[in-house]
């Protein structure tokens, strides 16, 4: 069988991201997944372990200062190289910010096709997409070139097949044309150990109903209690109540998860074109009218600031 | 500094989306079309730069003919001119050949700096900017929250899941910029009518020398097999808070397993 490149996504902190995982579980119906490691030096060992245990045949390290000192077109130049060298069957990347802008450089440099949004992939290439914020489902091929496609972060449930994976470290030269934008600083504001709101299986959000950024806080509470991430709706995030890489929504990140919880958050189109696909969703708002209310497998309509502190006392109680 | 916009007419995200029934494309003739948010934000952007270190202003379309309103709207906000690349041939472009004609149209236009929005509303791919400046051999700043124009040098604040990174380039480079960057201005009357008087130039693929075949269905890239729409969600069960909707929520929760 051949091969299948995934591009892996990890972070500093946590490692290899949960969509790197979907990534490989998907890529073993495909084909043979080998794992790419785009970073700094010593990067693709810090993940190996991890790698082989869902499935990494093979994993090619591309480690060096310069790949992780310039912004993306390094990692597409890299990436580039490999897909002409190994002809893979397919190569996955994640549909994030980076994912998507190396495989937009990979697509020019191939001049080959690109799906982004994927959420399946069948063996020969017919990819599923969703579109218009979750309200149209869109089966689509690449036509030109090999499937390069971005697999959006909760489409499948990650499945471990471990195996040993070789590690072949790649030769990285970056040319100049790839130094053209140079980072020099990175900045975590991220914080506490709550998982990517992309990633999470359960998604707390708190809405203009919340109030303040104080009261956040209280939404901060079920996020943890449900070991969940924490989301904010537009309204929210411009009224300055929470950070803007947490709003979801048209505008912000699209999330999936098992779970959505919804508290002050009235559901306007804007919000809902981000949550919709959620498994199950569940809301608290004090209009029994709100458009919310519409897609909530269950909704209390009630004041948040009771609702939630009981429900947090509750949970607590059955632990 | 010379700064060109890119700018897409997209259907009202507000608005019920459909893709045609005939060709799979975006269905633009029945939609309430209007310019992707994002790219106000590039406008303003553009136009603060231009308003602190001089320069000209210019809107970069690619559309079908209805796309004349978007420019007018987005010129109305107050750049010089617009380039509107408009060709039937046009019609069904992937990703990939759309980027080809943007990067050739920007080839006549001498931009020290191309600035567009993250994403649009419509396809939310987010591939345009490194395409086109994979094309042009020029810097990729995406993902910016802030930037700060010093003589030819940029620097951007771009957000990231972790938080942000600062990244430099010298111009010429492409930035695209999220909706945490600024606030648009709105169109005053006096830039509306303004707007009115300001040159479209409209140029063909013959004007860019891309060659039909390259663009549309024929020279596209991917395509889509087949669309529906998926079954909107009916909500459930609704109570009342009486005293006890919060231990109500967590038993929902608990028969659904997520306590």
């Amino acid at each position: 069988m051949s091969e299948v490149l995934v591009v892996v996504e990890a972070t500093r902190e946590f490692g290899v991201k949960k969509v790197t995982l979907e990534m490989l579980t998907l890529a073993r119906e495909l084909g043979t997944p080998s794992a790419v490691v785009l970073g700094g030096p010593g990067a693709a060992e810090a993940l190996s372990a991890k790698l082989g245990e869902y499935g990494a045949e093979k994993i090619y390290a591309a480690e060096s200062e310069e790949i992780d000192g310039y912004l993306v077109a390094p990692k597409a130049t890299v990436l580039a190289d490999l897909v002409k060298r190994v002809q893979p069957a397919a190569v996955l990347l994640a549909s994030a910010q980076e994912g998507k802008e190396i495989a937009a450089r990979l697509a020019v440099k191939l001049d080959n096709g690109i799906l982004t949004d994927v959420v399946a992939l069948a063996a020969d290439g017919t990819a599923t997409q969703v579109a218009f914020a979750g309200s149209t489902i869109v089966t689509s091929k690449v036509t030109k070139g090999l499937p390069l496609v971005t697999v959006r972060p909760n489409s499948l449930t990650p499945a471990p097949a471990p195996a040993t994976p070789a590690v072949e470290q790649l030769t990285v030269t970056v040319g100049e044309a790839d130094k053209l934008a140079k980072v020099v600083d990175r900045v975590a504001e991220q914080k506490g150990s709550r998982p990517e709101l992309t990633e999470a299986s359960v998604v707390v959000s708190g809405g203009r109903g919340v109030g303040n950024a104080d009261n956040f806080k209280l939404v901060e509470e079920l996020a943890d209690l449900l070991g969940g991430a924490v989301g904010a709706s537009r309204a929210a995030v411009d009224s300055g109540f929470y950070p803007h890489q947490f709003q979801v929504g048209q505008t912000g990140k699209t999330v999936s998860p098992q779970l959505y919880v919804a508290l002050g958050i009235s559901g306007a189109i804007q919000h809902r074109a981000g949550m919709q696909t959620s498994k199950t969703i569940v809301a608290v708002n004090k209009d029994g009218e709100a458009p919310i209310f519409e897609l909530a497998d269950f909704g209390v309509v009630g004041d948040l600031f009771k609702v939630v502190p009981q429900a947090a006392e509750e949970i607590r109680k059955r632990k | 500094m010379n700064i060109v916009v890119l700018v897409k007419q997209v259907p009202d995200s507000g608005a019920d989306r459909n893709l045609r029934p005939d060709d799979n494309t975006v269905d633009r003739g029945s939609a309430s079309n209007v310019i992707n948010e994002m790219d106000e934000y590039a406008i303003e952007e553009a136009l603060k730069i231009k308003e602190a270190h001089g320069g000209e202003v210019t809107i970069l379309t690619m559309g079908p003919d209805r796309a004349t309103e978007s420019i007018r709207k987005a010129l109305s906000m107050g750049p010089d001119a617009a380039v509107h690349v408009v060709d039937d041939a046009l019609h069904g472009s992937c990703a990939v050949a759309t980027s080809k004609v943007l990067a050739a149209a920007l080839g006549q236009l001498n931009a020290d700096l191309v600035i567009c929005g993250a994403e649009s509303t419509d396809g939310r791919v987010q591939v345009m900017p490194h395409m086109i400046a994979e094309r042009l051999g020029v810097a990729a700043l995406t993902g910016a929250r802030k930037l700060t124009v010093d003589g030819s040098t940029l620097t951007v604040e771009r957000q990231t899941e972790e938080g942000y990174e600062v990244v430099t380039a010298s111009t010429p480079a492409v930035v695209s910029v999220w909706d945490t960057i600024n606030e648009p201005r709105y169109p005053s009357f006096k830039g509306i009518m303004a707007a009115k008087k300001k040159p479209v130039r409209t140029l063909s693929l013959a004007d860019l020398g891309v060659a039909p075949a390259e663009v549309g269905f024929d020279g596209a890239t991917s395509t889509v097999l087949e669309h529906s729409k998926r079954p909107p969600r009916s909500g459930g069960a609704k109570v009342t808070d009486e005293g006890s909707g919060g231990a109500q929520l967590v038993e929902f929760l608990a028969t659904e397993k997520f306590v």
